[in-house]
């Protein structure tokens, strides 16, 4: 479904993504994991154009959406994003947040968007706070808001960056739950973390990337059972000491 | 040794009652500070050799009421600019803003008009656009454009105020987050429909009691039209003035002034005041 292609990107002088190849199967849920720096959230950044890669070619469905002529905003529908900091707009009420895009991008009218966007927030058990304003809600809360808000526009692809890395410990397991969920459902998801907990019970496969390449690509278990590049085995020794695996 | 811990928690501390001495004595003080300090300012002025000439000049009671209803018809034409050109500034600047602040190579030309904008009309005196356009203008005799001075010189004000109201709006633009752009543009907007859905409205509220405070400077400044022969309060005062050598008129103006600015500024003071008080709820 995702296909990329010898992705390079310069932030700079300095080479965030050098040469990257990854395919990402349709109902496929893959985990990209590394050191802060490593170039994660910039790979996941580029496929939805957040960020523009410098070089080389990223398709969707065969489609290759990195030309310069496709049209980014429809591209930004068919793929949701979550971020680390929720990013909703707190001007809005949950409401508002979640049917912004159905309305403006989609056109749908507004009882419709409405109706929806209720129905997905009852989903998640969120339905009494569709009246409050995002800075009125717990980080929990606010990040299920902001990933229904993604699923809004019914998206092929969800792209989830660092999306538990802000919230208390306690509070990441109601998001976990959710997005367990949506793996159930079949939805094809790029997963950046670094809670391994979370690559290793969701993902079918996980990325390691290191200075801007994957290191290594493998299932969670053999990943974190037996890696086989050394730059991995190390990644996970420090994890490991520091009590975090 | 570690103190054994009682069984239970101790009890909250007792309030106190209300303490009289302690609410009045430093009221009092003040109350007594200031009557003295004014008290010996005001004697000082009351017995200055001068100060009867100087109320007879400034303060004179009976040109005070002869001259206020022309000062008070003229004051109604300052009102009447203000709200006008307030609504023109408010409207026009932030279509400027928003220009300035669109991103993508096809709107460098507009942005650069804007910039140019900016530094021009920031750079020049108020009063001088307002010479220039307010006698400039209707002396081409153009058909088709309105010859008064009136709308010409406000004219200049909106021009001149926009320049310095653009870069408020921007500021407040420039100060919402980058993730909040990020996250609209994720859910496929326009570069048109982040800034007016997403960006926009984080923005006014951010700038508002910067926005306040041009308003206050603005209810002031459209005494400027009164060079170009506009006859609101100032000038009317200086009519009254020019008639009888005495300047109780231009007292009446200051007076009506004041009366109309200070609510302004109490308001503007409360405005910010009532936003910090949010912004630090937000932080807590």
């Amino acid at each position: 479904m995702i296909e990329i292609d010898g992705l390079t990107k310069y932030f700079g002088d300095h080479l965030v993504l050098d040469r990257i190849n990854l395919s990402v199967a349709r109902h496929e849920v893959v985990c990209l994991i590394g050191a802060s720096g490593s170039g994660k959230s910039t790979l996941l950044r580029c496929i939805n154009r957040l960020v523009e890669p410098d070089w080389g070619e990223i398709r969707l469905d065969g489609v290759p959406i990195t030309d310069a002529s496709f049209g980014k905003t429809g591209l930004q529908r068919r793929v949701g994003i979550v971020f680390q900091s929720y990013n909703l707009f707190p001007h809005m009420t949950v409401l508002d947040n979640i049917t912004l895009a159905p309305r403006k991008v989609q056109r749908m009218n507004r009882a419709k968007a409405r109706e929806k966007a209720l129905e997905m927030l009852a989903l998640f058990g969120m339905e009494r706070f569709a009246k409050a304003y995002p800075e009125q809600l717990s980080g929990g809360q606010q990040q299920r808001v902001a990933v229904v808000r993604a699923l809004a526009g019914a998206p092929d692809v969800l792209l989830l960056d660092e999306i538990t890395a802000a919230l208390d410990p306690e509070l990441v397991g109601e998001v976990m739950t959710v997005i367990r969920g949506l793996k159930e459902q079949g939805l094809t998801m790029v997963i950046v973390t670094h809670e391994m907990g979370f690559a290793r019970d969701l993902a079918d496969r996980v990325c390691f990337l290191d200075d801007g390449r994957i290191a290594e690509d493998a299932p969670p278990a053999q990943l974190f059972g037996t890696p086989e590049h050394p730059r991995t085995q190390q990644f996970l020794q420090r994890l490991l000491d520091g009590g975090r695996l | 040794m570690i103190p054994e811990p009682p069984k239970t928690p101790p009890p909250p501390p007792r309030r106190r009652g209300f303490d009289w001495h302690t609410a009045l004595v430093p009221g009092l003080i003040s109350a007594a500070s200031i009557i003295l300090v004014f008290g010996v300012l005001g004697w000082m002025v009351a017995n200055n050799q001068n100060w009867p000439r100087i109320q007879l000049q400034f303060f004179n009671v009976e040109h005070m009421i002869a001259a206020a209803p022309r000062v008070v018809r003229g004051f109604a034409i300052n009102m009447q600019v203000w709200l006008i050109a307030m609504v023109s500034i408010g409207v026009w600047a932030l279509l400027l803003a928003v220009i300035r602040s669109l991103r993508g190579p096809w709107f460098a030309p507009f942005r650069l008009m804007v910039v140019l904008y900016i530094d021009l009309f920031r750079g020049l005196p108020a009063l001088l656009l307002v010479i220039l356009f307010g006698f400039g203008i209707p002396a081409l005799r153009i058909p088709g454009l309105p010859n008064s001075g009136l709308f010409w010189g406000g004219f200049a004000m909106v021009l001149s105020y926009s320049a310095y109201v653009c870069e408020i709006y921007r500021s407040g633009i420039d100060a919402v987050h980058e993730g909040q752009r990020a996250a609209a543009h994720a859910l496929g907007l326009t570069e048109w429909q982040v800034m007016i859905y997403a960006i926009l409205p984080q923005a006014l509220r951010n700038v508002l009691p910067s926005l306040m405070n041009i308003v206050v400077a603005l209810q002031k400044d459209v005494a400027l039209l009164s060079v170009i022969g506009v006859r609101d309060a100032v000038r009317e005062a200086q009519i009254y003035t020019a008639g009888t050598f005495n300047y109780s008129s231009l007292v009446v103006a200051a007076l009506l002034f004041l009366l109309a600015t200070i609510p302004m500024a109490r308001l503007a003071d409360w405005i910010t005041k009532r936003d910090r008080a949010r912004r630090l709820q937000v932080a807590g």
